[in-house]
């Protein structure tokens, strides 16, 4: 299990983190405008609707951008470089995460390319991160 | 006195700094805050007694109290770096309405010793804390910089892009006594060290220091009446604007719409076009940020503002000269650099900078907080319209 800061849901994201400890990536859908959204929250975010869904998506995306934090501070292992990575989800949102799988080397980290979930156990949390997909 | 926040009806009367901007270990936060706000009362030939507002990111009764001013205006706007420029914003609106007639504007910062300073990071609960901080992005060097690939990707540029401003800007530095970093640098130099958070090496990152700064606000009436009237430097116009506090939910990372929002309402609010602007402040936490800004402000278009930086167009002597006292990558950065922002572009419509540019009548002055959340936007001179 690697080190580092742990998350701690509200009520409003427990469902978020009750499904990465089922290796599963759930995301909230709006059934009013039918866009999906992140971060959780009780309403749309486009339309204000509060007819939302939580929804598994398929854990399929593109590496939107990057930075290699060489610098991690405590209690990350400060020896070993994270990349840190926006991904944009196949289904519209944008969020945070990691590329793990590859050597933390900017040409091994292609803008655009496909990417897919993994699960990282984090203290009591299971954490979202991102492998580029086999096959690309 | 009531009529407009804008148009030259509000002016900055006391600008001042600490006595050092780069390490002082034997200072607190809140002293530093005091300092500076001593020197700016001074500077205006005023006391404390003399103030009814106070804006600062600290608690402003704090501030206030601490320094003997007893308020009828408090603001305490907590949006990051940028936050001076909504208190000089927020303050020319409670003078032209009745609110306040002399405000005070504090930063301090211990940001290199950590004197009197509260703990560093993210509650594991708040938004950053459970959808970035487990990520790595705890530092604002793995935050701010994050979409700068994406922007480079866009518009075919490299790391020299971002070295450049780093050497346009030192061009500066080199002069200005009070800066900490004085040493010529060139893109090569910065290129061959390692990079702190790739595609960033340390000359990429704004210097980390102890500072405070402090700005006096008034009528313009009133300012005419105090013994640096000659001095005076009046709000044209302003705008504040915001995105997200979570990095991932940017619109566009190559553009923000916070600087593209207040930008525009500061220039609509200044009646002022992009050729009247003769200096321009940009906050430059990071190398890329002035990049963004000069685009998203409007001054060059999408994907030229590298261009301009490495056509020399920002340095001494350029069309635009931009950060000229080296600007958060070189001069200071105690944590939240806007006041130095403000402070810069002051000093040079009063002709009083360490690298005093010619003919400066009108500045622009640019903010950033909270990485890409929040922004804010000052239009001064040294003339009333
Ligand atoms: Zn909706």
């Amino acid at each position: 299990m690697a080190t580092g800061l742990v998350p701690s849901p509200t009520p409003e994201t427990a469902p978020f983190w009750e499904g990465t400890k089922a290796h599963e990536l759930r995301i909230q859908q709006c059934n009013s405008c039918g866009k999906f959204y992140f971060y959780p929250r009780s309403h749309c975010r486009y339309c204000n609707s509060t007819d939302v869904e939580w929804k598994t998506v398929s854990g399929k995306g593109t590496l939107a951008s990057y930075v290699i934090n060489n610098r991690p501070t405590p209690p990350f292992d400060k020896e070993t470089p994270i990349i840190v990575a926006l991904i944009q989800l196949d289904e519209g949102p944008r969020m945070m995460s990691n590329i793990v799988g590859v050597e933390a080397k900017p040409e091994n980290l292609e803008l655009d390319a496909p990417v897919t979930v993994d699960w990282e156990d984090r203290g009591d949390q299971v954490i979202p991160v991102f492998r580029f997909a086999e096959g690309a | 006195m009531a009529g407009s926040m804008h148009k030259g009806n509000i002016a900055i009367i006391g600008a001042a700094e600490t006595d050092s901007v780069t390490v002082q270990p034997d200072m607190s936060q809140l002293e530093l805050h005091a300092q500076a706000a001593q020197r700016a009362l001074s500077d205006a030939g005023l006391k404390p007694s003399d103030v009814d507002g106070i804006a600062t990111t600290a608690i402003p009764f704090e501030v206030a109290h601490h320094l003997g001013i007893k308020a009828r205006w408090l603001d305490g706007t907590m949006v990051g770096g940028c936050s001076y420029m909504l208190h000089v914003r927020h303050a020319a609106a409670a003078i032209a309405s009745g609110a306040a007639e002399v405000v005070l504007v504090t930063h301090g910062e211990s940001g290199r010793s950590r004197n009197g300073v509260g703990p560093y990071g993210a509650s594991p609960q708040s938004l950053t804390g459970q959808f970035e901080a487990p990520f790595g992005a705890t530092t604002p060097y793995s935050i701010f910089t994050v979409p700068a690939m994406a922007y480079m990707k866009k518009y075919g540029l490299d790391r020299s892009d971002l070295a450049e401003v780093v050497v346009a800007q030192r061009e500066y530095a080199v002069n200005n006594p009070r800066a900490m970093r004085r040493k010529p640098v060139t893109v090569d130099e910065i290129l061959a060290d390692s990079t702190v958070a790739y595609p960033f090496n340390k000359d990429m990152i704004c210097v980390v220091t102890d500072a405070g700064g402090a700005l006096v606000v008034t009528s313009a009436e009133r300012a005419k009446d105090m013994p640096n009237a000659d001095k005076a430097v009046y709000l044209l116009g302003s705008g504040e604007s915001h995105e997200a506090t979570l990095m991932s939910q940017m619109e566009d990372l190559t553009s923000f719409e916070g600087f593209r929002r207040a930008s525009q309402e500061a220039f609509a609010t200044a009646g002022v076009t992009h050729e009247e602007i003769d200096h321009l402040m940009c906050y430059d936490a990071f190398a890329h940020l002035p990049l963004y800004m000069m685009e998203d402000l409007g001054f060059v278009k999408p994907g030229e503002a590298a261009a301009f930086h490495k056509d020399g167009e920002t340095r001494p002597g350029g069309r635009l000269p931009t950060n000229t006292s080296g600007g958060g990558l070189s001069y200071t950065h105690s944590g939240m650099y806007g006041m130095f922002a403000i402070l810069e572009a002051v000093r040079q419509l009063r002709g009083e900078a360490f690298v005093q540019q010619p003919n400066v009548k009108t500045s622009f002055v640019q903010g950033v907080g909270f990485f890409f959340g929040a922004a804010g936007s000052l239009v001064l001179s040294n003339q009333q319209p």
